[in-house]
């Protein structure tokens, strides 16, 4: 019986692919619900002056 | 924008409690696959991404066909967000294949209908943010991206069955295999492993769908307000 290969570099590899981008993305809902928040104060200042 | 429902923070924080028995369990309590060694526990989180992956791609279409029946916003919005994150799961799925691919079949890529098929799928509903991108009128770009994506979910079930309707060399995970083709076979802890895997991937779809689908009501009411003040 032929010894098992050790592959564990892809392994980590592929675990590391799917936390950072898994990461980012959630980053990224996080920056533009913040920007979309700002944004929707300014527009309901300019709104409250017009 | 209304605070987040106490239901929606019981799903954050079941999400990360979710995600980190998934990786448990697929990293310590899954046995080593014998042929492949380590690397075939990537493909629990390879299946766990594709099935949201496809499963988002497949309700955006339904969306899509709702949004063309109602023409109310709403639909439009969460026809988005089941895109949004479908196109970043489906996008690791990719990645997480070809990192297995490259020990298993010593190449990072081959042009197999299972891997075509999938990259052809990522591209059109890339290609879906483009056109949305390129379209000022909120009315006009919803219809646009109501048509698209219910061609697009089209990609979605052909993804599904190309290793069982062509000759390929990716493994059949789910269903029977014809003579020809790769069987997956799975230990009862593997299963374990995989089938957690699927439900926690299901419980994170959903939250994040949802987070998501907030971001657009905001995203559409600032839209609103600009038109307003402008």
């Amino acid at each position: 019986m032929e010894p098992t290969p050790d592959t564990s570099a892809y392994m980590i590899a592929g675990y590391a692919v799917f936390f950072i981008v898994s990461a980012i993305y959630i980053m990224s809902l996080f920056v533009r619900n913040r920007s979309l928040q700002r944004d929707l104060e300014t527009l309901e200042n300019l709104d409250q002056k017009k | 924008m209304t605070p987040k429902p106490v239901l929606l923070k019981v799903l954050d924080y079941l999400s990360i409690i979710l995600l980190v028995i998934a990786t448990y369990l697929a990293l310590v309590y899954a046995p080593t696959e014998q042929v492949m060694g380590d690397v075939q526990r990537v493909f629990y989180f390879h299946i766990g991404t594709a099935w949201v992956g496809l499963l988002g791609f497949i309700l955006s279409a339904l969306l899509g066909i709702t949004y063309l029946v109602t023409k109310d916003m709403k639909w439009d919005i969460i026809e988005v967000a089941a895109v949004e994150i479908s196109v970043v799961f489906f996008f690791i799925t990719i990645v997480l294949g070809s990192i297995w691919a490259r020990p298993a079949w010593n190449t990072w890529w081959t042009w197999d209908p299972r891997l075509t098929t999938a990259a052809i799928t990522e591209l059109v509903y890339v290609a879906y943010f483009m056109l949305r991108a390129g379209v000022e009128d909120p009315e006009r770009r919803a219809r646009f991206g109501a048509v698209y994506a219910l061609f697009g979910g089209l990609s979605a079930p052909i993804t599904f069955m190309a290793i069982r309707l062509f000759r390929s060399i990716h493994p059949v995970v789910i269903g029977a295999a014809n003579a020809n083709q790769e069987k997956m076979n799975m230990s009862p802890d593997m299963r374990v492993a995989f089938f957690f895997a699927l439900f926690a991937f299901t419980v994170i779809f959903i939250d994040l769908f949802w987070n998501r689908i907030r971001l657009g009501q905001l995203e559409n009411k600032v839209e609103q307000l600009k038109l307003k003040v402008m």
